[in-house]
Order: C-alpha cells, then sequence, then structure tokens
C-alpha cells in the first residue's frame, strides 16, 4: 500500500511506502496538509471505519436550549467522569498517598493540573501563603529570609518539566507482565509549565561559600521531608516554582512553592519548600540513604541516582483500549528524558523486529513531555507495538531484556501498586490480537 | 525585633545596597541569623553534626517505642499496620532486586534513623519526641539490629561512630553531576 500526501513547492502527490512491518506508514503523511490515502482516492470509502453510510443528521436536544450557567472555576464534561487519577490510599490511611496520571485517556503534552501525579508521604498540609517562609542558609555569606509576596516581585522564568517519581513504571520489574494500564504502569509521570524564580537568583543574593558543594531542600510537610542536591544543579536550572500551568501550584505539586529540578528524581523537587541549607557534603536523609537507593542484582545498590533517563511510552492505542477494526490509527505516546531534548522515537509493529520514524510534535522542549505520532493502518492481524526513544546527548531507551539484564527482575509479580525497586525505564509493549484487545507484554 | 538585631539588619542592607552585584538583584529577602533559624535547621548528617545533647539507651528506647510506635509498627519493630515491614534483619541484598530494606541490612549511617526519627515520628505527632526519646528508639533499634549491646548508650559522641554493616556497598550512579 502506497499513500499520497501533497508538499510543499510540487504540485502533483507523492507516493509514501509503508516503513515497516504491519502497516506503519511514513511519518510525512503527518507532516503535509492533510493525510492522504491511495485507498480511498481510488475507491472513496477506502478510510471509512464503518461500511455502512451516515445518517441523515437532525439538531439534537442541546442545540435547541439555553445552556448551564457559566462556573467561576471550569471542570471537565460530565461524559469525561472516568478521566481521573487513580488512588493508592483513598481513605487517607496513615502511609503515603499515590495519585496516578490517566495518560491513556489524556493527548497532548501538557499535564492538566487537576490530574499531574501527586505522591504525599503524610497527607496535603493546609499551608496559608502569608505565613510560609523559604530561609536559604548554611554556607552562604548571609542567610536569608524570603516571603511569597517577596518572590513574586523577582524576575521569573517559565519553561516545560516532567517530573517523574523515582518509582515511576516499577510495575515493570515484575518477572511477567502486569496487565495494566499506561495509567498503572507509568502513572507517576506528568508535564506542566512551571513558573517561577531560578534558585541562582536568589544564591546571587545569599553568597555562596565556595566550601558549599551540596545544599539540603527541605519541605513544610509533617515529615518535613528532606532531600540533598548538588549545588551544581543549583546553580543550572534550578527553580523555586510558583505557578504551575499558569495558576498557583496545587496542593498535591507543593502548594505553595516546590522546588523544580528538570530531569531529576520527582522526590527531589521538594514541595512545600521551606529551606535550602548550603553545605559540604550530603546528608544521607531517608528518602536518599533507604527509599530511593536502589538495591543492584549483584547486592550493590545505587546511591545519588538523580537522572530520570530517557523513556517513552504508547498511550494511544494501550492497554484499556479496544480497537474497532481494520484501518487507519494514529498510534501515539510521550517520549522524554532527563538529559535533554529527545532526539528520535522509533515505533515498531512487530514486537521489535522493524522500526518507523515517528514524527515528533513541535516544540520539541528539553526535560519535557515530546508527543511523537505515527500514522498506522491496520490490517486486523495480531500485532505488538513497541516505542523506543533517543535523546540529544544519544542516550537510548533499553530494551526490556538489556535492561533486566543490568538491573534485574522480581522472582514473581508484585503487587502492582508496589515498588519492588527504582528508575525503570525500557521499553512497554503493547500485543493487539485480532479482535482488537490489548494485552501488555514482553516482547 | 530588638534594637540590636534591627541595628544589624539596617547595616546590613546598607552593605548590599553599596555592593554593585548585590545592587542587580532585587534584594527584598530579609536577612536572619543562624540563631534565628535553629528551630527549622534540624538536619543530622553523617558525620555527627547537628546531633543535639542527650542520650538515650536501648532499654529505656523500648520503653518509649511501646508506647509511641508501636500502634504503627508492631511489638518489638516486627511490622504492623502503618509500615507492615520488620525494622530489623532482614534478608542479604542478594537475595533480589526486592529485597526488604531494613535497618540493618541497608542503611549506611546511623543518622539516618535518627534524623528520621526525629523530624517525621510519631506519624501524626511529628517533632514530639524529646531528643532523649529519639537517642533512646534510635539505640533500641539498632541494638535490636545486633550493631549495638544492649547496654550501649547513644548520644552526640557515640552515634555517629557506629558502623553500619551495608556502610560501604553504595555505588553513586553519575559521579559527574555531584
Amino acid at each position: 500500500m502506497s499513500i499520497l500526501t501533497p508538499r510543499e513547492g510540487e504540485s502533483a502527490h507523492v507516493p509514501l511506502e509503508p516503513v515497516a512491518a504491519n502497516g506503519l506508514l511514513d511519518r510525512r503523511a503527518l507532516l503535509g496538509r492533510g493525510i492522504a490515502l491511495a485507498g480511498a482516492m481510488s475507491t472513496g470509502v477506502g478510510t471509512s471505519l464503518t461500511s455502512a453510510a451516515a445518517e441523515p443528521l437532525a439538531d439534537d436536544p442541546w442545540s435547541l436550549e439555553q445552556g448551564a450557567t457559566t462556573p467561576p472555576l471550569q471542570t471537565p464534561s460530565r461524559f469525561e467522569k472516568n478521566v481521573v487519577r487513580t488512588l493508592s490510599n483513598p481513605k487517607g490511611e496513615p502511609r503515603n498517598q499515590h495519585a496516578r496520571t490517566p495518560h491513556h485517556l489524556l493527548n497532548g503534552t501538557i499535564t492538566p493540573n487537576s490530574l499531574h501525579f501527586s505522591i504525599c508521604h503524610s497527607g496535603l498540609p493546609d499551608i496559608d501563603p502569608d505565613k510560609h517562609r523559604l530561609v536559604i542558609h548554611g554556607l552562604v555569606k548571609q542567610p536569608m529570609v524570603y516571603t511569597l509576596e517577596a518572590l513574586a516581585r523577582y524576575p521569573m522564568v517559565s519553561r516545560m518539566a516532567f517530573v517523574e517519581c523515582g518509582g515511576n513504571s516499577a510495575p515493570m520489574f515484575s518477572n511477567e507482565p502486569i496487565q495494566a494500564t499506561a495509567q498503572a504502569l507509568h502513572g507517576l509521570v506528568s508535564c506542566a509549565e512551571w513558573t517561577g524564580v531560578k534558585l541562582s537568583t536568589l544564591l546571587d543574593e545569599t553568597g555562596i561559600d565556595p566550601k558549599a558543594k551540596w545544599f539540603i531542600a527541605e519541605g513544610a510537610d509533617s515529615l518535613a521531608l528532606s532531600r540533598s542536591v548538588p549545588v551544581k544543579k543549583a546553580l543550572d536550572d534550578a527553580m523555586i516554582a510558583l505557578y504551575q500551568n499558569g495558576e498557583r501550584i496545587m496542593p498535591g505539586n507543593g502548594y505553595p512553592m516546590r522546588l523544580l529540578l528538570p530531569g531529576y528524581e520527582g522526590n527531589m523537587n521538594v514541595k512545600y519548600l521551606r529551606r535550602i541549607k548550603l553545605v559540604e557534603e550530603p546528608a544521607f536523609s531517608f528518602y536518599e540513604g533507604r527509599t530511593y537507593s536502589q538495591i543492584l542484582p549483584d547486592g550493590k545498590a545505587y546511591r545519588f541516582y538523580f537522572l530520570q533517563e530517557v523513556k517513552s511510552f504508547i498511550t494511544h492505542p494501550s492497554f484499556g483500549h479496544t480497537l474497532k477494526g481494520p484501518g487507519y490509527y494514529e498510534i501515539s505516546g510521550v517520549a522524554y528524558s532527563g538529559t535533554g531534548r529527545i532526539a528520535k522515537v522509533m515505533v515498531s509493529a512487530d514486537g521489535g523486529k522493524s522500526w518507523g520514524q515517528t514524527a515528533l510534535q513541535e516544540p520539541v522542549p528539553s526535560k519535557a513531555f515530546t508527543r511523537f505520532r505515527m500514522p498506522w493502518r491496520w490490517d486486523g492481524q495480531p500485532v505488538t507495538l513497541q516505542s523506543r526513544a533517543w535523546d540529544e546527548a544519544g542516550n537510548v531507551q533499553p530494551t526490556r531484556s538489556e535492561f533486566v539484564a543490568a538491573r534485574g527482575e522480581t522472582k514473581k509479580p508484585p503487587n502492582v501498586l508496589g515498588f519492588p525497586n527504582q528508575h525503570y525505564n525500557s521499553i512497554t509493549s503493547w500485543a493487539i490480537d485480532a479482535k482488537g484487545e490489548i494485552k501488555h507484554v514482553y516482547a | 525585633m530588638s534594637t540590636l538585631r534591627a541595628l544589624s539588619a539596617l547595616s546590613l542592607a546598607l552593605a548590599f545596597c553599596s555592593n554593585p552585584a548585590a545592587a542587580q538583584t532585587p534584594g527584598l529577602g530579609q536577612p536572619i541569623s543562624e540563631a534565628d533559624i535553629k528551630a527549622w535547621d534540624i538536619s543530622v548528617m553523617p558525620d555527627g553534626t547537628g546531633l543535639p545533647s542527650g542520650s538515650g539507651t536501648p532499654e529505656q528506647g523500648a520503653r518509649v517505642y511501646a508506647e509511641k510506635c508501636a500502634a504503627c509498627h508492631g511489638d518489638n519493630a516486627k511490622g504492623g499496620p502503618g509500615y507492615p515491614p520488620a525494622m530489623f534483619g532482614g534478608s542479604p541484598l542478594t537475595s533480589g532486586i526486592d529485597t526488604a530494606k531494613t535497618i540493618g541490612n541497608f542503611y549506611g549511617y546511623s543518622t539516618i534513623l535518627f534524623d528520621f526519627v526525629r523530624r517525621a515520628m510519631p506519624f501524626n505527632q511529628p517533632r514530639t519526641l524529646t531528643d532523649d526519646e529519639v537517642y533512646a528508639i534510635t539505640a533500641y533499634l539498632l541494638a535490636l539490629n545486633k550493631i549495638i549491646g544492649d547496654n550501649d548508650t547513644m548520644n552526640a559522641e557515640t552515634l555517629p561512630k557506629v558502623k553500619m554493616p551495608n556502610r560501604d556497598n553504595f555505588v553513586i550512579r553519575f559521579p559527574d553531576r555531584i
């Protein structure tokens, strides 16, 4: 099968061939003014999902009556009630609480604030922004205290950044594929536009003692959650974030201010930030000395992992969806790297034997979600979809077998809400059977 | 604010105004002394920096534990409704990548335990333990893990000297990022 797409400066359609097995089409079909499928042009109905002609059109009731009153704070349509975060601890029992982003029900690159993932280890603190203070001290020339009102007058920057829990995708350490949605497997990553004051701006005011190599960041939550971060990151792109997608940060994401360390493990992006102490050596706090320090197959453990490495996963189609018969679909998903920009995402429909390059949605920001898209014509036969990402530094997302060889897997399937290990970034595979039903597989 | 402190803040403000580099920043922070940060400055470092005065023994810790910790962590630190895993013993880390981490088989420094108990426990009443109680609970848990003796006293001098069994078993993932 070939497809036609218009190109700049050319009057004739150029036929585009499939680029990989099982119906993956050339991404250039998405870059022109529209998709023209050769079959459709010759027969007129070749791309229709149903063979029956459409019903005659008539006005629906909502087109014949005045609509509802506009609310001050709008929420999604009542028909979108299932587009919600899933909760690990809905009754707020005295332990941590996770809320996962429904990636399989979203599109684009920005996670709405109401659906941004959140992990709170001791509940959501109810912080009065007028009483909140940020102090910077330790190995500085002059310790300083900042109010939110003061920080709001500082020069601000906005940037896109993903935040990802170090334990995101942990169910994929399972020795057998757990049947779960992209939300359950990968829901502890989200992406937003963050606005705030660069930490380096404030450190210009306090001054830095040259002996300072680390800073301890601490929250105003009841655990006073604290993490050690190299000063190198503070002087690079660390931000005291005050706004999330244009509005004040959500309580679950750190209201009224959080540390944003683009590309670094979520837990280090300390929420409810109230204290920064510059020090010579790291503190080895509970979360860096225990929780986010992961065990390796040889019995050693990684410490100070920091980086969320290059990763991608297909959100459409994925587990929880059903394909309604053969024909045209768009395969799409998200890719990101803590190192920088995404350079390339490849997709396979035959379990990794052949690959086609996807179209990357512009702009492609550094350390943020990039949506990839691939035109696909499904012939109704079983296929296995995979995506694999490369970043601009040349890092490539590992295959599962490469990853497991280095990092291991469990001996028996864990609870899908559990965290058998940390920092998982290999390829996700979705197998689609002839009925259009989708399973999570290892391929 | 005392007169002395007000004067010192004023002189600092003047000093910053006369500094060309500082003049390029908004300068809307308020100077504060380390003494006035003390209530928040609770970080304890592996070398013992930040440890308060006070002390405790495993025996004292067992009593505090039973009263203030056991409801969530279970009798004798065996695990309970708020924190299911046991806090002592544990399998060797070569048993699997999902081996349950305990104080004995995983923690690299004894100060991790002291720091977290002091800042975060009890879960529903954090930062209500006295420093003696935190030393005592730390001693109790270290003794349960057979890392210190049943009669050893933990204080600012002895605690940082406790060598944790797993201390030298860590690998820095990306050294160039430090």
